[in-house]
């Protein structure tokens, strides 16, 4: 008998208005998403369809107006404020278009951070730093600044820091959009790698094509809601071991 | 975290020195008026610190402070002599007479008689010749910079009588002889005293021959300086001669409280000064709130990645809290710094300038109000901060 599929994300009819009456927007008009462990998932979809306001609502930023909501088995908005901090801390990996690296302190520091915000001591927490810089390849660059950095070395930077408090869910919003396409490959490579190692989930939202291989399974949305969802290559390594020279 | 809080400031040196600049402004100018406040108020009771020998200044009933001295009937003395805790009464005659220097020119100097048998009441420190030298007949001693400025004559006048161009200053000197209200008196030494609010020459002589300089009054004692027996607390006995003469005693520490708030009271000097030192508040406010809020703004999406990742608002307030006590802390420093090298810098001239340790304090409750003022709106700011905001770019 077939073990049954473990659900790192699953959401039911889940809407998000935003502002009132007249001038109410919706941005998800129920929307139906579910994210096995181990998978990597990309939401697809032209701007403006909610892929964004999903992915924080998934990973606890963003309360939702209605619908079921559970990422790795709880309901975010149905924990307190402190509670909800503390689970985003510990369980959630973030990757942003942007970086959002602080560039006055060291890339060892800015992979840190999650570790410091969860109360570690500075020593360990940059010494489990050092070894996710080690992951993504680019260690030699702990002590500098991340504005001495290509784009793509900030990227791979913001994805040790994602991935250095061993989250279980990782939320990656356009994390290639600002790369040229050898660096897009590059760091998709490393989020396909890396971030859906063992017990882990990865929502990619994207709209550069070029990274589509990477998926798992693409989930197509539009105007509020998940119109398609495509699984295109159900076993990674298959997909590895075809794209190997 | 706080070590990243920290670097997060000192990280964006233009910033920094933006905040440093409007708390350091604010914390010199609020030090410097504040301290040039109190040496002006220390001046209008320069002459109690001066006369340091008596515990308690006996005066008028009327008199409201020292510059305005009623004169009081001479058998006011022994009333005092008699009052049980006095262990012994001088008299002093002090007024605003006019003097003639040796080039004609008139100034007015305050006149200091001191009691013919024992001096008492004397300058602090002597520059040249003795206190004892006032019993030579005529005898005078003037303050040193008096003598070097406002009574100095010229070596050459031209012919409307004014100092020529090149003319050099000829200070006033022992040996030399002035005229106060028409008598002669004769210079026999130069002494050291505080400068007073008026800063007019100070001319010490004796109580008799003060007397004798003095326009004719049927009361002629202004003063009379007392000392308590010892053990006796210097309050109650100024309550005692009180009670027993009538007169106003006065311990020298509410003499000179009693002078400060004549001029506080009486003068336009409380509320000039305090404008300087509320500029300079709402200066500090102003330029440091402004530049720490824009630092803030600037941070922002950083402050918003920090809560997505795990960042309560109580840490982050704490954040904000320690980059507005790190700038605090450093700009009062450069700035009490600044005043105090000010101050270092004008001793000894005509500025006045005292800084007590009232002052630093005060400068410092201002910059902790500053920084608090400064960051609120800052802290408003981050924990109204929705962590979704780092995903919009």
């Amino acid at each position: 008998m077939a073990e049954p599929v473990r659900l790192a994300v699953a959401t039911d009819g889940v809407t998000k208005v935003f502002g009132r009456g007249g001038n109410a927007v919706h941005a998800l008009r129920g929307a139906f998403l579910e994210v096995p462990y181990g998978e990597l998932v990309m939401l697809v979809g032209p701007s403006g369809c909610g892929k964004t306001t999903l992915i924080s609502i998934l990973a606890g930023i963003l309360d939702r107006t209605e619908g079921r909501c559970e990422v790795l088995g709880v309901d975010p908005q149905a924990m307190s404020q402190g509670a909800l901090t503390r689970w985003r801390g510990q369980n959630i990996g973030f990757v942003f278009q942007q970086f959002n690296l602080i560039p006055t302190i060291t890339v060892a520091e800015n992979v840190a951070v999650p570790l410091l915000l969860q109360g570690q001591a500075r020593r360990r927490a940059l010494a489990a730093a050092e070894a996710a810089l080690e992951r993504v390849g680019i260690a030699d660059k702990r002590h500098s600044r991340p504005t001495q950095l290509s784009g793509g070395q900030q990227q791979r930077v913001a994805i040790a820091r994602a991935l250095v408090h061993e989250p279980r869910f990782v939320v990656c919003d356009e994390p290639t959009s600002a790369l040229d396409a050898d660096n897009g490959q590059l760091v998709m490579e490393l989020l396909a790698e890396i971030a859906v190692q063992g017990d882990r989930a990865l929502v990619v939202v994207t709209h550069d094509s070029r990274v589509f291989h990477f998926a798992d399974r693409i989930v197509r949305m539009d105007d509020g809601r998940v119109v398609d969802t495509r699984t295109q290559i159900a076993d990674r390594t298959a997909r590895q071991h075809s794209e190997s020279p | 975290m706080n070590q990243i809080a920290i670097k997060m400031l000192v990280g964006d040196l233009a910033k920094y020195f933006g905040i440093l600049l409007g708390i350091g402004f604010a914390a010199l100018l609020i030090t410097q008026q504040s301290s040039i406040f109190t040496g002006l108020m220390s001046r209008t009771f320069a002459f109690v610190d001066d006369t340091s020998l008596p515990d308690l200044w006996v005066t008028d009933p009327e008199v409201q402070y020292l510059d305005e001295l009623e004169p009081m009937q001479s058998t006011a003395l022994d009333r005092v002599r008699g009052v049980p805790g006095v262990a012994w009464a001088v008299p002093m005659y002090k007024s605003l007479l006019r003097g003639r220097l040796p080039n004609g020119t008139f100034r007015s100097v305050i006149v200091v008689g001191l009691d013919d048998a024992t001096l008492i009441g004397g300058p602090p420190k002597m520059i040249e010749g003795q206190l004892g030298d006032l019993r030579r007949s005529d005898g005078v001693i003037l303050d040193e910079v008096s003598a070097n400025t406002r009574l100095n004559s010229w070596s050459a006048y031209d012919a409307d009588g004014k100092p020529a161009k090149d003319a050099t200053r000829i200070p006033m000197k022992v040996g030399d002889v002035l005229q106060i209200n028409d008598r002669r008196a004769v210079v026999v030494g130069l002494c050291q005293v505080s400068r007073t609010f008026q800063s007019q020459p100070v001319i010490y002589t004796t109580y008799s021959r003060a007397l004798s300089y003095a326009p004719p009054e049927r009361k002629q004692l202004s003063l009379i300086l007392a000392k308590a027996v010892h053990g006796v607390d210097h309050g109650e006995l100024a309550q005692r001669i009180t009670a027993a003469t009538s007169l106003r005693a006065r311990t020298k520490a509410q003499m000179s409280w009693d002078t400060v708030m004549y001029y506080v009271k009486n003068t336009g000097i409380v509320i000039n000064f305090g404008i300087a030192v509320l500029l300079g508040f709402l200066v500090g406010v102003a330029i440091a709130g402004q530049t720490f809020y824009n630092f803030t703004l600037d941070n922002l999406r950083y402050f918003g990645a920090l809560k997505a990742m795990g960042g309560s608002n109580w840490l982050l307030l704490r954040m904000v809290l320690l980059q507005a006590l790190l700038a605090g802390v450093v700009g009062y420093g450069l700035g009490v710094g600044a005043a105090a090298l000010f101050g270092m810098r004008v001793q000894g001239t005509e500025l006045a300038f005292r800084m007590t340790w009232h002052i630093p304090a005060i400068s410092a409750a201002a910059v902790a109000l500053i920084c608090a003022l400064s960051s609120i709106v800052s802290m408003i700011k981050v924990i109204r901060l929705e962590p979704a905001v780092v995903f919009r770019g």
